[in-house]
């Protein structure tokens, strides 16, 4: 018994990708993607505190292309993050179990996310704030 | 930990075509195959059937392929109704039982048969399930008592207690659950996965049982219970439409209720 020679059976690579596996999967990568973001934050800190600047080239460099378009995954990944994260705790109260629910839920947070990422981005971008 | 990628001796060749002549409603069904005695690496061998002599579930076509096309294709199967869990393998990309499961549920284009995911394999679709039955065995799945038993009767249960086990006494331990869980993927050595924690909670919630605060000690781990992140692939895919994320979530439940 218990041969290593034993091939592993695929896993990932074959499973089909449904929506609560999914969300499960994104909610990890935004965990991870926020850690690194919160360094932005931090280095918009710091820049400030050390004068106009170096405040000024934060400023520049996140508002280039590249910059706005790391700032928006960000947005959009605090939002999952908030969505989902509300979503697991239900179902840490034992709640939302059933197929049709958690289905529903998966979808909820993903449209959710999506559509508070896009109202905060249209009140940057018409107040000018990303300039 | 996670290891995505699928280690050197179990990338999946391709393999060989078995057309189907003169079939009237062919149908290809892509099959992983592996034999121990050969040295080769998995391979997916590709079986044309045709529909028009074939049963209407999955398992009908492979013992189809296997009375007709090609013997050397190996499962494991028996009831034929969905009760003894033999023919759990991965259908159209679920875990699910080839005899309840019906060709034309499957999505449109090739049929994709592989064995339960992320499982040592015996041979084809046959995967080692020493490790999940040794899990099984480790919570004791049957009734503990300290009180002596009733000399002249069973030990009772009202029909309200009864009716707590509806949702967990079906559990065949077909492991589709547990193999459907990326938790148990990564984690599988110390988390003993959906189909092993419903079994855990159906003792759990059995009013004659009376070592419920050992079940719960025994549990209260963080890899034996607390890897699962109610992902939620386990109900989804559970043949017998049970729920063994709800039942885990109510084992954590207890757990904290009983710290108050």
């Amino acid at each position: 018994m218990a041969d290593t020679q034993r091939p592993l059976s695929p896993h990932m690579g074959i499973y089909k990708w449904q929506v609560q596996m999914v969300t499960s999967i994104v909610h990890r990568a935004t965990g991870i993607a926020l850690s690194v973001g919160t360094l932005i934050v931090l280095w918009g800190v710091f820049s400030l505190a050390h004068g106009e600047d170096s405040y000024n080239q934060f400023k520049t460099c996140i508002g280039s292309p590249i910059g706005l378009i790391l700032m928006f995954g960000w947005t959009w990944a605090l939002f999952y993050h908030l969505c989902n994260g509300i979503r697991h705790l239900f179902q840490d109260g034992g709640m939302g179990y059933a197929i049709p629910q958690f289905v529903r839920s998966s979808w909820i947070s993903i449209i959710g996310s999506v559509v508070l990422t896009l109202i905060v981005w249209a009140y940057v971008l018409t107040s000018g704030g990303a300039a | 930990m996670a290891e995505f990628s699928l280690p050197k001796n179990s990338k999946v060749q391709p393999g060989k075509h078995f057309p189907a002549k003169d079939a009237k409603k062919p149908r290809t069904f892509r099959i992983y195959r592996w034999s121990p005695d050969d040295g080769q690496n998995p391979r997916i061998d590709t079986y044309e059937v045709d529909m028009a002599s074939c049963g209407p579930m999955v398992l009908d076509a492979l013992l189809k392929i296997k009375n007709e096309i090609d013997s050397t294709l190996t499962l494991r199967r028996s009831c034929r109704e969905g009760i003894c869990g033999s023919c759990a393998m991965n259908i159209d990309g679920t875990n699910t039982l080839a005899c309840t499961k019906a060709i034309e549920d499957c999505a449109s284009g090739d049929v994709k048969i592989y064995p339960l995911p992320h499982m040592p394999v015996v041979k084809d679709l046959v995967p080692d399930l020493t490790h999940f039955y040794a899990q099984f065995a480790s919570i004791k799945p049957w009734l503990r008592t300290q009180s002596p038993a009733p000399a002249d009767k069973e030990r009772l249960q009202s029909p309200e207690d009864r009716k707590k086990l509806d949702g967990l006494y079906e559990c065949i331990l077909c492991a589709c659950c547990s193999t459907s869980c990326p938790s148990y993927w990564w984690n599988g050595d110390r988390y003993l996965g959906p189909a092993i924690l419903l079994q855990a909670y159906r003792w759990i919630v059995d009013s004659r049982d009376e070592d419920t605060g050992a079940r719960l000690d025994d549990l209260e781990d963080p890899f034996k219970l607390y890897r699962c992140h109610t992902i939620m692939n386990c109900a989804r895919t559970c043949p017998k439409g049970l729920n063994p994320a709800k039942a885990i979530a109510e084992i954590k439940k207890l757990i904290v209720e009983r710290r108050a």
